[in-house]
C-alpha cells in the first residue's frame, strides 16, 4: 500500500477557521488536496478582550483555499449552539460530501486578572462552553457522517500546553477556565479514540505553547505580561522561541491527518517548543 | 521535488533489518545520507529469534545505495562507547556532517520476572538503556560542532509507557529511555537540538513474530501461530489491527526529524494504534 501525506478527495470540518491557527489549518490541508468545510463565529463575546474574527476574515480563509484550487464552505456558526453547528456541517457536506477529518480548532482566551473588574463568572463560563463544550459539539456534529461513509477518519482536538501543565496559574476565571477546558479535551479525545477506534476514526489532541495569533498578540495581553513578569517567566520556552508560527501547528496536525500516522490514535502531542518537557 | 530531510546526514543503530533498516530507507527516500551500525551477531541472553547478521547489514547498504545516497556501515555493539564512536566519527568523515540520530537498536526477551537471570537483566540494561545513552553520547558532540542544531529520535516501547507481564528487564530498559529523553531535551535545547522518544505498538518483525511471543497470550496452546496469535495481539490495541509494519514507525520518525516539526522536542510519541490510551 502507498502511503502518502496527500489528502486528496477528503473533506475536512474546521471550526475557528477565520482566522489564526483555524485559517493555517484550512490552507496547509488544502495544499494537501482537502476541500474545507469552514466554521467561525465571526462576532464578540462579552468576556473577551481582544477583538474576535470578523466576517471578512472568514471570507479571507475562503478566498486562501480557493487559490489553492480547492473547494470550500463558509458558515457563520457557534460552536455552543449544536444546532446551528449541525446545521454548517450538513451544507457543507450537502456540497462537498461526508467529512473526512475534524479540526475542533475554534477556543478562546478570556479577560485575564489585568481588567480592573473582572467577572470571573462569566469568563469561567464562558472559555468552557466554548473550549469545551464546543470542542464535544464539533465531534458530534460530524462523526455520524464519518461513521456511515465506513472509510475511518481522523480527528485532532486542539488543546494546549494548559491542557498538560497549570504552570502559570493565576486564579482568574479565565485562567481557569481555559486550563480546565483544555485538560478536559484531552479527556474527550481519549474516550473519543476508545469509542471511535472501532470505526478506523482516529483522534487525538495537539497542545501548542503560545502561537503568534491574535489570540495572544494583543494589547490586554502584552499589558497583563509586563505587569506579571513572574507569569511571563513561568511562560517561557525550553526552545530559544518565544512563540512558534501557526503553520508549525499546522504541520503536526496535516501528519496526523494524514496515512503517515495511520495508526497513531489517543495521543496529546504537544508542539510546544519543549514547554512541557521543562 | 526536494525530499524532507534533503541532504542531511542520520546516524542509526540497529540498522541492518527490520524498524532500523525501513528508517535508514525511508529517510534515504526523503534524501538523507546514513551512517549505519548493527551488532550484526549473536547476544547471549537473547533466544527467542534470530540475531541480524552481517549479510542483513550488507542488504540494508545494498538497498540504501539502490536510492542512489551513500551509506556508511559498521559492525559495531552498541554496549561498546569507543567501536561506536568509531563508527560515528568515521561515517562523519566520510559524510561531513551529523543531523538525525535514531537509537533504535535494542533487544527483547520474555521472563517471568523472577526468572530473569543475573546476566540477562544486565544484557537487556547495556543494550536498551545503556546502549541508547551511548549512543548518544557518541553522537551528540557531531550536532554541537555541527551549530545546525538536530533532531534525536529514541525509540522506545508502549512498554517505556505501561507495564506489562514477563518484560520486567525490557520495560525497566525502556522507561529508563524516556528519563534519557526528557534531561537531553533540557540539556540541549539551548543547541537547538531536539530530542523525542518514539513508542511502538508490536511491529511485524521477527522480534514479535516467534513462537515464544505468540505464547505469551496463549500459553496453553501447545502449538502458537502468527494466525493464532493475530486476534489476541488485535485486543491489545484500540484501532482494530494486529501489528504496525516498519515504515509506520519510520514515517513518525520522519515526521519528527524533518523542519515540519522544528519546535517539537521532549515528547513521548506513540505510534500504538491505541495500546496506550485503551
Amino acid at each position: 500500500m502507498a502511503l502518502t501525506s496527500n489528502l486528496e478527495g477528503k473533506v475536512a470540518f474546521i471550526t475557528g477557521a477565520a482566522r489564526g491557527q483555524g485559517r493555517s489549518h484550512a490552507v496547509r490541508l488544502a495544499q494537501e488536496g482537502a476541500d474545507v468545510i469552514a466554521v467561525d463565529l465571526c462576532a464578540q463575546i462579552g468576556s473577551v478582550a481582544y477583538p474576535m474574527a470578523t466576517p471578512e476574515d472568514l471570507a479571507q480563509t475562503a478566498e486562501e483555499v480557493e487559490a489553492l484550487d480547492r473547494r470550500i464552505v463558509t458558515r457563520q456558526a457557534d460552536v455552543r449552539d449544536m444546532t446551528a453547528l449541525q446545521a454548517a456541517v450538513d451544507d457543507g457536506i450537502a456540497e462537498l460530501g461526508a467529512v473526512d477529518i475534524v479540526l475542533a480548532n475554534a477556543g478562546i482566551a478570556p479577560q485575564l486578572n489585568s481588567d480592573p473588574h473582572p467577572d470571573h463568572e462569566q469568563a469561567f463560563r464562558d472559555v468552557v462552553e466554548v473550549n469545551l463544550f464546543g470542542v464535544r459539539n464539533t465531534v458530534h456534529a460530524a462523526v455520524p457522517s464519518m461513521i456511515d461513509k465506513g472509510q475511518g477518519g481522523a480527528i485532532v482536538l486542539t488543546s494546549s500546553t494548559q491542557g498538560l501543565t497549570g504552570r502559570g496559574g493565576d486564579g482568574s476565571g479565565g485562567m481557569d477556565g481555559y486550563a480546565a477546558a483544555k485538560h478536559g479535551v484531552v479527556g474527550l479525545m481519549r474516550t473519543y479514540a476508545n469509542w471511535l477506534a472501532q470505526h478506523r476514526i482516529r483522534v487525538n489532541t495537539v497542545h501548542p505553547t503560545g502561537v503568534s495569533t491574535p489570540m495572544i498578540e494583543n494589547d490586554e495581553m502584552n499589558a497583563y505580561m509586563e505587569a506579571n513578569p513572574g507569569i511571563s517567566a513561568a511562560l517561557e520556552n525550553l526552545m530559544p522561541v518565544e512563540t512558534v508560527e501557526p503553520v508549525d501547528i499546522s504541520n503536526a496536525i496535516a501528519w496526523l491527518v494524514s496515512d503517515h500516522a495511520r495508526f497513531v490514535t489517543g495521543v496529546a502531542l504537544p508542539v510546544d517548543a519543549g514547554f512541557t518537557a521543562k | 521535488m526536494a525530499g524532507r530531510v534533503e541532504g542531511k546526514v542520520a546516524f542509526i543503530t540497529g540498522a541492518a533489518r527490520s524498524q532500523g533498516r525501513s528508517h535508514a530507507l525511508r529517510l534515504a527516500q526523503e534524501g538523507a545520507d546514513i551512517i549505519a551500525v548493527d551488532i550484526a551477531g549473536p547476544v547471549p541472553s537473547i533466544e527467542m529469534y534470530p540475531p541480524a547478521t552481517e549479510e542483513d547489514l550488507a542488504e540494508t547498504v545494498r538497498q540504501v545505495e539502490a536510492l542512489d545516497r551513500r551509506i556508511v556501515a559498521t559492525k559495531a555493539d552498541v554496549r561498546d562507547p569507543a567501536a561506536l564512536k568509531a563508527a560515528v566519527d568515521d561515517g562523519v568523515a566520510q559524510l561531513g556532517r551529523l543531523d538525525i540520530v535514531l537509537a533504535n537498536a535494542g533487544v527483547f526477551e520474555i521472563q517471568p520476572a523472577l526468572e530473569v537471570t543475573d546476566d540477562a537483566w544486565r544484557e537487556m540494561i547495556d543494550i536498551n538503556l545503556t546502549g541508547v545513552w551511548n549512543t548518544c553520547k557518541v553522537a551528540l558532540p557531531h550536532l554541537i560542532d555541527g551549530g545546525r542544531g538536530g533532531a534525536v529520535v529514541l525509540t522506545s516501547s508502549t512498554a517505556g509507557l505501561k507495564g506489562t507481564p514477563n518484560t520486567v528487564h525490557y520495560t525497566a530498559a525502556k522507561h529508563g529511555v524516556v528519563g534519557i529523553m526528557r534531561t537531553l531535551a533540557n540539556e540541549f535545547a539551548q543547541h537547538s537540538i531536539r530530542v523525542n522518544t518514539v513508542h511502538p505498538t508490536g511491529v511485524d518483525t521477527v522480534m514479535i513474530q516467534n513462537e515464544k511471543t505468540w505464547g505469551l497470550f496463549a500459553p496453553d496452546d501447545p502449538a502458537p501461530s502468527r494466525e493464532k496469535a493475530e486476534p489476541i495481539f488485535a485486543s491489545t490495541n484500540a484501532l482494530p489491527v494486529p501489528w504496525l509494519e516498519p515504515v509506520d514507525i519510520s514515517n513518525a520518525i520522519l515526521f519528527l526529524v524533518s523542519d515540519e516539526a522544528r519546535y517539537i522536542t521532549g515528547v513521548t510519541l506513540p505510534v500504538d494504534a491505541g495500546y496506550t490510551v485503551k
